[in-house]
């Protein structure tokens, strides 16, 4: 479960667009900005970037919804993407996906309750070659087994 | 889109495009079509409908449901025709063992995630997914219920009611998201959608409103209204009805049909809203009106619609409709329904005695802007060939008749010069105290897909209106101007365009009068019409002021729209000249995309007007002291015509007060709403001693009647509306009248009680009565507009095809006029006790006073009038939004609640006036235009303080109205 979210002034929310408003195409650098800063796309943003690009929210949201990584709510402290392409599942990653899973208790997406690790899947980091993979924030680690995994969690705080 | 009873209204699959011609074989048919089209619809043209699911003429191609793929002889692989253009010589085969095994193969997923509810699906017998299934010959589906979107339990249903009979409780399908009701008119289904865009295409295409979006991606993708949080009705949705008509199944449906079934017949009208005239195909079972859906072959609408024309039809059916003619002594007296013998002799006899006693003037008619050309014809005639008189007049006196004055003047004609699609070649807009995308919505949408398609729009209007700014529309000027200061804007523009040389001397000497140009050059070069002189008056800043100027003299092809904005001032007729000046000065009346264009109020004022419903002018605008024609009504009529114009609107109720006019018969308007300063409308009908109201409801005006006339519907009636632009459409009776008589007959026996001997039989013999007296309309015929859907006028023998573009060779009256345009500021000033400006207008999902559309569910977007104030002002005054204010002019005063709104500029409020709790005519004033006594509505010195809720000026009138519409029991 995702725990509530405090709500971010407006104020906030229009100095994070304002900045990139003068770029060609602005809207997804809007809401990557809009990430980067709070974590997440809070649903009060939306109308607000509508306004700024005069157009509807709908279409914001459209846009939003569209790339899986634009998040609704903020991640847990830490976000680990376990890839579930073909080559990483020939090698077993689907095996080590399902043990984590049952491990922390959760569903895909799911968030541990201490906040410490989201869970997500990816669809191929380019990492084939050293199957199974996984990302952790922004670094990439391949040939993952179980204690890698394991010492992973136990970083990550989960 | 969903059309099944009319044959030859088929979809054609793509637009239509204007290349040059592009010969190809269709199946091994030859077919001829212009370049840039769409192999699906060339082979639509040749015969061969090509299966289909995203694609709609009425929306660009999308390439998505790859159903019309084709084969081309020479070319790699299986193309989707609807993207696919057309080529010299190319060979198409719709129909190959390769082709049909993709199409079924395609068709057998998109049926494995939808429910197998055909039975008893709303669609059923009207869904394309249906007829798409049958027509690429699906007979099994081979994949196993998984994952889907349908099944609510996530437990294997295929059905709705397969899913009801093994409900577990809950909803164990994540995907599963259920049925939106939240619209009044609409339902969207999410489980029997295809996701084939259609409905967010027409949208974004043809509404311009861009509400609706695809959210997420691949499987996950759903159609959403707004963003994750809203429903239809907390979206941007304006109810248009354009993705329920384009879409193929029962996703997005009507309400009605769920409720009545699909209907089986279908009769071609036009609206009776606005002065657009969309033509709408109702669709009955029987006389059960099941649903308005805009006609694609309607010339002014071309297939669109919006809320009122498409959905709020209730009104017609509504429990508060009088169906029995009724009379009273006294106004203080409960009603009597009677038989229409009784009322129609008791109004007779009443009318013939007030004129026996108080004289032949003592009584008039007021025609209805709402009912059809030949009701209006033949209420203008009761005056002038039974009352002998010339006390006719219409509610086109409260709204355009300063355009009929100020264009007559200049141009030489009394409307507008182009028609609508003429938008679709302009380059700049001028748009002055309109507000399009209320009033006129299905204009604005084709205004807006202009502007998206690069031309720029200069907005004056003291509001920040939607086509100031709203998606994908940015206003490149909005000069927000002080109510009342028009002119002085107007002409400062002119002096622009003057002083800097921008104005067409070509155009002006060839076309105008050159000696009176130059007087008004003189005039208006003067420093005092400089945008830096008035802008202190006007609030416009003058740098914007010359750039809006010089964008329309140079941006080229600059076309003026206005509305009421425009008209109901003091200097109503004065604005109206100047912006003939404007287009004259910058040679742009006379071609397709320019022109001088007012956007019409009610769906026949223009018709009202051309009927011969002024008191000076008989139809066709010809003065009654003209005497040649007056000798042509005196052959038809054998009665003579009195020369003298009769009175005016507010005349009538001045003459009523002062005793000397008695008798009224007022044909579908409620002046006691609709006109200004109601409490001198009020004093005026309570002295009158006869008011005959004809009219589908008791509206405010019928508390002071004697006698009640039920009226017909536009549903029930044959007859003609006139629109905008000057096009005659033919509305046709849907359904028999429920009062039992159509308006136009009802006119004739109350003419007939009084004596008069008309024995119309059709409402066509009405209509070539007017053609055989009114140049204009000599060749209008009800076999041409049979043959031809819709003329517009003059239609005669010079143009027997009627005149879309007015001027083109040069001017209706020779050489264009310029006149001089004095700015005279309105007696109505703001001091300290009024100190903010009133201005009023309307709101999209309400109707003018608001009798139809109030007795519709279109009130559940708009319940009550509310007080439009800017922040600066609500704040100095401790207001609040959403708080019961005061409002307060020196004419009277009423409350409502107050809505904080930056649209507005300081100093000045807004409201509507489609509640007759609010009763805003209460504050307005007896000012009116200098040259046509339109009322000044758009200015008003007012003052805003709290309130704790309704005045008791407000209770008192509830009490009387209550009062004033009891009705007794019939007498067996």
């Amino acid at each position: 479960m995702q725990t509530q979210t405090p709500a971010i002034p407006d104020t906030e929310i229009q100095a994070v667009i304002d900045k990139d408003l003068h770029l060609e195409a602005p809207l997804l650098p809007i809401l990557h900005g809009l990430q980067a800063t709070f974590g997440h796309i809070p649903d009060n943003a939306i109308p607000l970037v509508g306004a700024a690009l005069n157009i509807t929210k709908a279409e914001v949201h459209g846009v939003m919804s569209f790339y899986h990584d634009f998040r609704k709510v903020p991640a847990g402290r830490h976000v680990l993407r376990i890839c579930r392409a073909e080559a990483c599942q020939s090698m077993g990653g689907k095996a080590l996906a399902d043990e984590t899973l049952k491990l922390l208790g959760l569903d895909w997406h799911g968030t541990t309750a201490n906040g410490a690790v989201t869970i997500e899947p990816v669809y191929c980091l380019g990492l084939c070659a050293c199957a199974p993979a996984a990302m952790v924030d922004d670094k990439v680690i391949g040939r993952l087994d179980k204690s890698r995994m394991d010492k992973i969690l136990q970083e990550a705080g989960a | 889109m969903k059309d099944f009873i009319i044959p030859d209204d088929r979809d054609m699959g793509t637009p239509a495009r204007t290349g040059a011609p592009v010969t190809l074989t269709v199946d091994g048919f030859e077919i001829t079509v212009p370049a840039g089209t769409s192999v699906m619809r060339a082979a639509a043209e040749a015969g061969m409908q090509i299966p289909k699911l995203c694609a709609s003429d009425n929306i660009e191609a999308y390439g998505s449901c790859r159903l019309c793929v084709v084969e081309i002889e020479g070319r790699r692989g299986t193309p989707a025709s609807c993207t696919t253009p057309v080529a010299e010589g190319m060979a198409v085969r719709t129909q190959t063992p390769r082709v049909r095994k993709i199409r079924k193969g395609v068709m057998e997923l998109y049926i494995s995630d939808h429910p197998l509810d055909c039975l008893t699906c709303a669609a059923n017998g009207d869904c394309e997914l249906q007829d798409m299934a049958g027509a690429v010959g699906l007979r099994d589906m081979r994949y196993e219920p998984g994952v889907n979107h349908y099944d609510p339990f996530g437990i294997g249903t295929l059905a709705q009611g397969d899913a009801r009979a093994r409900t577990t409780g809950d909803l164990g399908n994540p995907a599963y998201i259920p049925k939106d009701d939240s619209n009044p008119y609409f339902t969207y289904d999410p489980s029997k959608c295809i996701v084939c865009s259609r409905c967010v295409r027409a949208c974004e295409e043809v509404q311009g409103t861009f509400a609706l979006t695809i959210e997420g991606r691949g499987f996950d993708s759903r159609v959403s209204a707004g963003a994750a949080l809203d429903d239809f009705m907390s979206s941007d949705c304006v109810s248009c009805g354009a993705c329920v008509q384009a879409c193929p199944t029962a996703t997005l449906q009507e309400k009605s049909v769920i409720e009545l079934g699909t209907p089986e017949r279908s009769v071609i009208t036009t609206c009776a809203y606005c002065g657009v005239g969309c033509s709408f195909k109702a669709e009955l079972n029987g006389d059960e009106l099941v649903r308005m859906v805009p006609w694609k072959h309607g010339k002014a609408n071309h297939g669109h619609s919006c809320v009122k024309g498409r959905f709020a039809y209730g009104y017609a059916s509504h429990k508060d409709r009088i169906l029995n003619p009724m009379i009273r002594d006294s106004v203080d007296e409960p009603w009597q329904e009677v038989s229409w013998d009784e009322a129609l002799t008791f109004a007779a006899d009443r009318m013939r005695g007030l004129q026996a006693k108080y004289g032949q003037k003592s009584i008039g008619v007021i025609t209805s802007s709402r009912c059809t050309n030949e009701e209006t014809y033949l209420v203008q005639k009761m005056a002038r060939a039974v009352f002998r008189n010339n006390n006719t007049d219409t509610c086109a006196r409260v709204c355009h008749s300063p355009t009929g004055y100020g264009l007559g003047q200049t141009f030489g004609t009394s409307a507008g010069t182009q028609d609508f699609d003429s938008i679709e070649e302009t380059d700049v807009v001028v748009l002055i105290g309109a507000n399009p995308t209320d009033a006129h919505p299905v204009f604005a949408s084709r205004m807006k897909k202009r502007l998206r398609e690069g031309a720029r729009i200069i907005v004056i209007d003291p509001r920040r209106i939607d086509l100031v700014r709203s998606a994908h529309v940015e206003a490149a000027h909005h000069l927000a101007l002080r109510p009342g200061t028009n002119v002085a804007v107007v002409s400062a523009m002119a002096h622009v365009i003057v002083t800097e040389g921008l104005m067409d001397q070509d155009y002006i000497r060839e076309r105008c009068d050159w000696d009176e140009f130059q007087d008004y050059a003189e005039f208006i070069s003067d420093a005092r019409h400089s945008p830096e002189a008035t802008e202190e008056l006007t609030g416009v800043p003058a740098e914007e002021l010359r750039a809006a100027a010089r964008l329309f003299a140079t941006g080229g092809n600059g076309a003026i729209y206005y509305g009421l904005g425009v008209t109901e001032h003091s200097q109503g007729s004065t604005t109206v000249m100047g912006i003939a000046n404007l287009a004259m000065l910058t040679g742009n009346v006379g071609r397709n995309g320019v022109g001088v264009n007012p956007l019409r109020g009610q769906n026949n004022v223009q018709g009202a007007c051309d009927m011969g419903s002024f008191p000076h002018e008989l139809p066709g605008y010809r003065h009654v002291k003209n005497e040649g024609v007056r000798d042509i009504y005196e052959e038809v009529w054998g009665v003579p015509i009195d020369p003298e114009p009769g009175l005016r609107i507010p005349n009538m109720l001045d003459a009523a007060v002062e005793g000397t006019f008695k008798g009224l018969y007022c044909q579908g308007e409620d002046i006691l709403q609709s006109d200004p300063d109601t409490k001198h409308v009020a004093a005026g009908l309570a002295a009158m001693e006869c008011v005959i109201v004809h009219d589908l409801f008791l509206n405010e005006t019928a508390n002071y009647a004697h006698v009640f006339l039920p009226g017909s519907t536009f549903l029930e009636k044959d007859g003609t509306f006139t629109n905008a632009e000057r096009r005659i459409n033919r509305v046709r009776e849907v359904m028999k009248p429920v009062n039992g008589y159509a308006d136009w007959e009802v006119t004739q026996l109350l003419a007939n009680a009084m004596g008069a001997g008309w024995n119309y039989t059709h409402p066509s013999q009405i209509m070539d009565e007017i053609a055989a007296t009114t140049p204009s309309f000599a060749g209008v015929s009800y076999d041409v507009l049979e043959e031809k859907g819709s003329v517009q006028w003059p239609c005669n023998e010079d143009n027997p095809d009627g005149t879309p573009l007015m001027h083109v060779d040069g001017f209706m009256r020779g050489k264009g006029r310029f006149i001089v345009t004095e700015y005279v500021a309105t007696d109505e000033k703001t001091g300290p006790r009024f100190p903010l400006l009133l201005t009023t207008g309307r709101i999209l999902s309400q109707y003018n006073v608001g009798a139809q559309t109030r007795r519709t569910a279109n009130s559940e977007w708009h319940d009550q009038d509310l007080l439009e104030i800017h922040p600066n002002d609500a704040e100095l005054r401790g207001i609040k939004d959403g708080q019961w204010v005061k409002l307060a002019s020196r004419s009277g005063e009423t409350s409502l609640r107050a809505m904080v709104s930056d649209r507005m500029s300081p100093g000045v409020v807004y409201t509507t006036f489609h509640h007759p709790d609010t009763q805003a005519n209460v504050i307005t004033t007896e000012f009116s235009d200098w040259a046509t006594n339109c009322p000044e509505y758009k200015v008003t010195a007012v003052q805003v303080s709290h309130s704790n809720g309704p005045t008791d000026w407000q209770e008192d009138y509830n009490a009387q109205a209550e009062q004033s519409r009891r009705i007794l029991p019939a007498a067996e």
